[in-house]
């Protein structure tokens, strides 16, 4: 029931979320900064773990396959195909589900508890669609900039094994990240990733729109956006999946 | 001139307002007073549409908000102002731009022309100039609530509603805060409606006072009639302590 309930809730929140913003201009001021905000600030984080799975794939995946019978590209493959597919869509968004997602929904959630919300209300603001557009916007933009950053960074990292043990040569792993490149992979990944952004953003943002009390509820606004937004993510992983590669 | 009529609201099983009337007059602080849980919120918070009532009918000026669309209401809210508790100032824009951003949404003035409102509204709660470029959380409460009635009027509004405008200031700067409101409330012929359980803000500037008790009105009259009420409920709320019964005796 209350699933249903909620559900339902974040339809009609969504419906005023995606109307025509009462000003354009204070939208396209609010845009760049969510860019920046959502985007670019986590860059940091997607650089050092794309680098760091990047290799450990690579290694484990070397180590775990030494059989002679397999062709010397299989590790390259093995590691271009995971990052390309899965990695740096899914992995990537529930790892950003946690940091963008908590950003999101404390935000809102504080301003909904200090009654800012109520004050944008009251001055006759669609407060929905002031605070939630430019952030879902914003993160959907960014997010297949943030997956080829880390699909290039991953394959970086894979690379360096090569260079900095003598398990695999660097030339074996090229060789794997060239064979049997599938382009829609990529494409497939994009799409993925900005329904995951929208899923992220969307759903943080519910939690903290909704949020009520004090600084305790903010925090399980913040918590409950996380572990709504990765399930969801999951379950939308197998439906894209299941509709994109078969 | 807003009017309410008979309005009831029930949250489930608990019945909080029960067939309130009164009249909020023009260009007079109005006050709703009570104890806490007596509804005086709910009161408030229905008047201005972030509670829908069961039943009954809310005039502002004629225009009644329960009949009206989302559409329509937002558009009378732009004829709003709205004190709150906590001054709910946008942590992320100073002072200045706070006061800006309500005139950036709706009116179709200039930048400059903008820019010189919001100067003009932030002087007129004298507020010193080096404070317009600060963060809300870089100036003190008593500062923030003048900011957020400088918002407040910003787009010279008809309604201005004050939730607990005294709540967190030292006895002082809450004088300040009540002839501010007061000045502003008669300066620009606004229908003020002051939320409040400060007894000082009521003999102060209480023109039309409005008491509720268990959620329906028990008395309304102004801050000299409230000296002769002979409303035990009101007597026991208003004269509490012993310097006010002493007050009551005086001007007895």
């Amino acid at each position: 029931m209350g699933l249903i309930a909620d559900t339902g809730k974040y339809i009609l929140l969504m419906k005023r979320v995606f109307v025509a913003p009462d000003r354009g201009r204070m939208f396209f001021r609010q845009f760049p900064k969510e860019l920046e905000k959502l985007g670019l600030q986590s860059l940091p984080i997607v650089a050092i773990i794309s680098v760091f799975i990047g290799f450990i794939m690579t290694m484990q995946t070397k180590l775990n396959t030494s059989n002679p019978l397999l062709p010397v590209y299989t590790t390259g493959l093995v590691t271009r195909d995971t990052l390309l597919l899965e990695f740096s869509s899914t992995i990537l968004c529930l790892i950003l589900a946690g940091k963008v997602g908590s950003n999101i929904a404390s935000e809102i959630g504080t301003m909904r508890i200090t009654e800012q919300i109520d004050a944008l209300e009251i001055m006759g603001v669609n407060s929905a669609n002031y605070l939630i557009l430019p952030k879902v916007v914003a993160f959907v933009v960014m997010m297949p900039f943030l997956v080829i950053f880390s699909m290039a960074l991953g394959i970086f990292g894979g690379y360096f094994v090569g260079v900095l043990t003598t398990i695999m040569t660097t030339g074996d792993y090229l060789a794997g990240i060239k064979f049997a490149f599938v382009p829609y992979y990529v494409f497939y990944s994009l799409i993925k990733s900005m329904i995951f952004a929208f899923l992220i953003s969307s759903v943080a943002a519910f939690y903290g729109y909704y949020s009520y009390g004090g600084a305790l509820d903010v925090g399980k606004s913040s918590t409950n956006a996380v572990v709504n937004g990765s399930i969801l993510i999951l379950f939308f992983n197998i439906l894209i999946t299941k509709i994109m590669l078969n | 001139m807003i009017e309410v009529k008979n309005i009831e609201k029930s949250f489930e099983s608990n019945h909080v307002l029960k067939n309130v009337s009164a009249v909020f007059e023009t260009g007079k602080t109005n006050m709703i007073i009570g104890g806490s849980g007596s509804g005086k919120t709910v009161l408030m918070k229905s008047i201005i549409g972030l509670h829908r009532i069961d039943g009954g009918r809310i005039e502002y000026d004629g225009r009644n908000l329960p009949d009206m669309k989302m559409s329509e209401i937002r558009l009378l809210r732009r004829e709003v102002g709205m004190l709150f508790q906590g001054s709910a100032l946008f942590d992320s824009l100073t002072v200045l731009e706070n006061v800006i951003y309500p005139l950036e949404m709706f009116s179709p003035s200039t930048k400059e022309e903008m820019l010189e409102r919001a100067r003009f509204c932030l002087k007129h709660v004298n507020l010193e100039e080096k404070a317009f470029g600060l963060a809300p959380s870089e100036i003190s409460g008593g500062m923030q609530k003048r900011v957020a009635i400088a918002r407040a009027i910003a787009l010279q509004p008809k309604y201005l509603f004050c939730d607990e405008p005294n709540s967190g200031l030292d006895p002082k700067t809450s004088l300040v805060i009540d002839q501010l409101i007061h000045e502003v409330t008669h300066e620009f012929e606004i229908t003020t409606i002051i939320n409040s359980h400060d007894m000082n803000s009521v003999m102060e500037i209480g023109e039309n006072i409005i008491f509720i008790e268990k959620g329906e009105k028990a008395w309304q009259g102004n801050k000299d009639d409230i000296f002769h009420v002979d409303n035990e409920a009101l007597n026991n709320f208003v004269f509490a302590s012993e310097l006010f019964k002493k007050v009551k005796r005086t001007n007895q």
